[in-house]
């Protein structure tokens, strides 16, 4: 998702000035990493050139003018085209979790060791991110059920290649 | 980190030709929470059973709060798991016939408490576990989730140093596994008690505070 497509599923709930779109882009899809304002206004200056949004209306106050951003037709039909498409599922054959089990066993060092390092490494973060779930609402739960299923998985993973070391030691010797 | 509540040390036990224990240890330290993982057959469930004196290691030693618990007779070690350690089990520890403040306020009845103030306290657990609307509810009649909040509620109403809970989540689908998590570890921090937390789910595990892996019988970290 690029920051463009969330503005415009923003719009689509609703018209917004450029500063309520910082801050609901924030609450809603940024987690721990706000936006600029220069990245605000670079991404609706360039949805403006595309079309896709509009000046809904300017208001003069004390200040600079505010202008309203509302989507466009078009807009609309981009938003509709990405909730319509699935995104690929992640497939992990690139593990270094299993790189390292590998260059374990090569060497002639315990593979035993490496997943039990790791284990504790992921333990310890799934404990970290849990701290915070308690603390959070029901949006930064999601977020952290998210990271914390993924983190489980690879647990399930180190687990199950702990009962099949021998065998795998044997297959990368011989 | 405040000294050692409990400590097992060097436990074996075996049942008939299986070994189950074969060397493990367990430090817990007041007011914390430990979870304990490891495969199925690994020997977690029997290191609870040993540490909390219910069953009797082969070999090793248990010390709680200074007293050696395998050297204790059986009337002793009844009242130590009694007075000072509670229990969450995965299944079948409601008493089908009470109601669910019956059976909160049981171990202090059993401890020969009269039934006005066992209730009385009974019932602030049962609010704290946020069940007060189901107190005359009978077993039977609760969801998995709120019979393992009961079963929470139990396991702390004697005021316990320790409560060992073994996969209490288990039978649980994950929102109210969660639930019960936060409830057990919330109320055992606010009543200072230490818990020892067996589960095969690593995500019930990271409600502990720290965590030991059993495999074969043996701490494998």
């Amino acid at each position: 998702m690029t920051i463009a497509t969330a503005f415009l599923a923003l719009l689509e709930s609703r018209p917004r000035h450029g500063y309520d779109l910082k801050h609901a882009y924030d609450q809603h899809f940024g987690h721990d990493r706000p936006l600029h304002y220069g990245q605000v206004y670079t991404t609706l200056a360039k949805l403006l050139r595309t079309g896709l949004v509009t000046v809904d209306g300017v208001e003069a106050g004390g200040g600079p003018e505010r202008k309203r951003y509302a989507v466009t037709e078009a807009g609309v039909t981009d938003v509709q085209r990405w909730l319509d498409e699935p995104e690929s599922p992640q497939q992990y054959l690139q593990s270094d979790l299993y790189a390292k089990v590998i260059g374990a066993l090569l060497t002639g060092r315990s593979a035993t060791a490496v997943l039990d390092a790791q284990r504790e490494e992921h333990l310890a973060a799934m404990r970290e991110l849990t701290r915070r779930k308690r603390g959070g609402d029901l949006a930064d739960r999601l977020i952290c059920d998210h990271a914390l299923f993924h983190l489980d998985a690879d647990l399930r993973w180190l687990e199950h290649t702990a009962t099949q070391l021998d065998a795998l030691a044997a297959a990368v010797r011989a | 980190m405040s000294d050692a509540l409990l400590i097992a040390e060097g436990l074996h036990k075996a049942y008939g030709e299986t070994v189950a224990l074969d060397g493990a240890d367990l430090v817990v330290h007041a007011g914390e929470i430990v979870s304990v993982m490891g495969p199925s057959g690994s020997g977690k469930s029997t290191l609870l059973h040993c540490a909390a004196g219910l069953t009797r290691p082969d070999g090793g030693d248990v010390v709680y709060d200074g007293r050696v618990v395998s050297a204790l007779d059986d009337g002793e070690r009844s009242a130590l798991r009694r007075r000072e350690f509670g229990f969450v089990f995965q299944f079948g520890q409601l008493v089908p016939e009470l109601t669910a403040l019956e059976n909160v306020a049981l171990p202090l009845r059993l401890d020969g408490m009269r039934r006005r103030p066992a209730e009385r306290r009974a019932t602030a657990l049962l609010e704290r576990l946020e069940l007060a609307e189901k107190a005359r509810s009978r077993p039977g009649q609760l969801s998995g989730g709120q019979h393992q909040r009961v079963a929470v509620a139990r396991a702390l109403v004697a005021g316990p140093k320790v409560i060992f809970a073994d996969e209490p989540t288990g039978a649980l689908d994950s929102v109210a596994g969660e639930r019960v998590m936060e409830l057990l570890t919330t109320a055992a921090v606010e009543a200072g008690a230490a818990v020892v937390l067996v589960t095969h789910d690593a995500r019930i595990a990271a409600y502990a505070d720290r965590g030991i892996v059993v495999r074969d019988g043996r701490c494998a970290r």
